[in-house]
């Protein structure tokens, strides 16, 4: 009897290739060269940004911005979060970081919602003039934000929502709309004809064909439009300081205040923070959700 | 199981005009097969029937009720399309249940649907897995159980095979087959494929150029084709056609085939004006009709030999001709006797020949 030995799958490593003799073009240097520069732009007034926010007064105010810490200290971000003032308040940032968040998830909703289903009916439906309200809608797009700000501040004051939470959240669903919609749109024009004419068959109904079919197929989209939209309304400055009211001021605007309203001396440190602090929640964002978000951005058509 | 007609249809795409008065009757329980090349309008007749593109002018009746303003939804139709169209986020219950539940029926209605549905399709198994994960054949049965759990009477299916290999598309073709055997329900069935349309309609309706052509069962089309295109579409190889010329020969009319001293005696075919001497007519011959080495046909054809095709179980002559090859289907085993460029006599009886008029295209 012969034992038969159980087959060794031969594996291979990239180190079994014999490697290719790399060259190095001249045009690849230039690139190099070029990314590197970028990468400072931003990483040097980062680098500056996070060393001075742990430093001690009485070294920065010997000017040398490039240095590190002769002495870690965290007390500028907890002055930050909790004492700075704005105007008359001195509760720190973090009034605004509440704000900004109750700011942020009503403003997501109505601009995510609004654009999604204008998108899926101009893509899917068959619409009268879909063509021209599109091309409207995009329009819109290129009308810069100051030129309707004070309609638009008359607007929200005739509805009553100037100066709250939902004013803020509609002006973000307005602005954002012409793009939102245009990329849903492009993502739904993708989805087989033959599945809509098949929920058409089925049943019929916009709604349940949106929450039913539509929506749980938009996933990637979701997410790359979340990342875009979480962004931009967290970094939002100016219609958080136009439309907020007094109470519900984000946290940009709080950041902003305390910069300006500092009294004796300037705790450059404490800005630092309080600048840090506001920044890092889309950072968050996109260190867990960047993954998806490049496969939203490269996904193709959807496979049956 | 309700009856189908359309009413002088009528669809136009801006200016382009694809159907136009078009009527058509399809009877209960009746399997109609819409057979055409692509662009010939059989795809838009069917979802025009389905609702899903708006008639221009004319009336679709189900069942004697008027549905040309109604809904996709509201017609009591199900439809099979092409790609199958499952619903990729829902698993094959899901798919099934997505048109029950909008027909608002109660959960045990539902699942009883869904069970009976799944058992005669044998995809029990699958349903709790989402459409990726099935092979071609499994989603179109699924597809096909989205269809029957809906329990109405007409069904439309839109190339359903076109995407399957060969092996399943056969298998399927049975399956499609002893479902409307069994359910008897009504079928309207769009193809390209002419086998498809032969082995599995009850009647084919043949279109072109947005024209039902003929309408008729599979022998009636494939023996009596009642023009040229029809002639020359179904049938692989396609029918050969020769021109020919109608002389009288002693009160009788005969044939002259162009190009050729054979004279075929017509007397057999309907005469009267038809056959009158000297008017232009097309003979059409079907391949397997011809009969090689066979000298006392009234027939008779002698081209050289172009190329000779085996198919395993037939294999076919490719005659040289001025136009297209003429195709002969013989024995494969008389195959091997002939080489290229030797003269092959082929030899045709009397009522096996399709005579139509060079002007019109009729059958005669």
């Amino acid at each position: 009897m012969t034992d038969i030995l159980p087959l060794e799958p031969v594996r291979r490593t990239f180190r079994d290739y014999p490697k290719k003799p790399r060259k190095i073009r001249g045009s690849s240097i230039a690139i190099l060269v070029f990314l590197t520069m970028c990468a400072l732009f931003i990483a040097i007034p980062l680098y500056v940004i996070i060393v001075t926010s742990i430093k001690e007064m009485s070294q920065i105010i010997q000017g040398e911005i490039f240095s590190l810490p002769t002495k870690v200290t965290f007390e500028p971000w907890w002055k930050a979060w909790n004492e700075v003032c704005s105007g008359v308040q001195c509760e720190g940032v973090k009034v605004g970081f509440i704000n900004s968040l109750m700011i942020l998830f009503p403003s997501l909703v109505l601009s995510i919602g609004l654009s999604m289903v204008t998108g899926y009916a101009l893509a899917l439906w068959n619409i009268r003039w879909a063509g021209t309200f599109l091309f409207v809608l995009f329009t819109a797009a290129f009308v810069p934000f100051q030129i309707i700000m004070i309609p638009l501040i008359i607007m929200t004051g005739i509805i009553k929502v100037y100066g709250t939470i939902w004013g803020v959240a509609i002006v973000h669903a307005v602005l954002a709309m012409p793009l939102l919609t245009l990329i849903f749109r492009n993502y739904y024009k993708d989805i087989p004809n033959e599945i809509m004419s098949a929920a058409l068959m089925d049943s019929g109904s916009f709604w349940r064909i949106f929450f039913e079919i539509i929506l749980p197929m938009s996933g990637n989209i979701l997410i790359v439009v979340l990342i875009l939209q979480i962004t931009s309304i967290w970094n939002d400055f100016i219609i958080g300081l136009y439309f907020g009211g007094i109470g519900t001021k984000p946290m940009t605007v709080i950041l902003a205040n305390s910069v300006i309203t500092s009294r004796g001396e300037i705790s450059y440190n404490v800005d630092m923070a309080a600048a840090l602090l506001t920044a890092i929640p889309p950072l968050v964002i996109y260190f867990v959700l960047g993954k998806f978000f490049v496969q939203g951005i490269t996904a193709g058509a959807i496979k049956g | 199981m309700p009856r189908v007609e359309f009413q002088n249809i009528a669809k136009q795409y801006g200016r382009v005009t694809v159907l136009d008065e078009l009527n058509l009757d399809v009877d209960d329980g009746e399997f109609l097969v819409l057979l055409g090349p692509s662009g010939c309008g059989k795809t838009t007749l069917l979802n025009l029937l389905a609702g899903l593109v708006e008639t221009t002018a004319g009336k679709i009746l189900i069942d004697g009720r008027d549905v040309t303003d109604l809904d996709p939804k509201d017609r009591g139709l199900a439809m099979v399309f092409q790609s199958y169209a499952l619903y990729p986020t829902k698993t094959v219950r899901g798919n099934l249940q997505f048109g029950l539940s909008s027909q608002k029926l109660d959960r045990t209605e539902i699942a009883r649907r869904v069970d009976w549905a799944a058992k005669l399709l044998q995809i029990e198994t699958l349903l709790d897995r989402k459409p990726s994960q099935l092979s071609g054949g499994q989603r179109q049965r699924v597809a096909i159980g989205r269809a029957l759990v809906k329990n109405v009477g007409v069904f439309l299916f839109d190339e359903p095979l076109s995407n399957l290999d060969a092996k399943l598309r056969t298998e399927m073709r049975l399956e499609i087959k002893r479902l409307h055997d069994e359910l008897k329900h009504t079928i309207v069935y769009v193809t390209h494929d002419q086998i498809e349309a032969m082995t599995m309609a009850t009647r084919i309706a043949v279109m072109d150029g947005g024209v039902i052509q003929q309408v008729g069962t599979p022998d009636e089309i494939y023996e009596q084709p009642a023009n040229l295109f029809v002639a020359q579409f179904i049938g692989s190889p396609s029918m050969n056609v020769l021109s020919a010329r109608v002389e009288s020969d002693g009160g009788k009319p005969v044939a002259i085939l162009d190009g050729f001293e054979t004279r075929i005696d017509l007397s057999g075919h309907a005469t009267g004006d038809a056959l009158a001497p000297g008017t232009a007519i097309v003979v059409g011959l079907r391949p397997e009709h011809g009969e090689i080495g066979a000298a006392d046909r009234p027939a008779q054809i002698e081209l050289p030999l172009l190329y000779a095709e085996k198919t395993g179980g037939d294999a076919t002559l490719f005659l040289k001709t001025s136009g297209r090859p003429f195709a002969v289907r013989i024995d494969p085993a008389a195959a091997g006797g002939v080489r290229a460029g030797e003269a092959v006599q082929v030899g045709y009886a009397a009522e096996k020949f399709n005579l139509f008029d060079a002007r019109t295209g009729r059958r005669i």
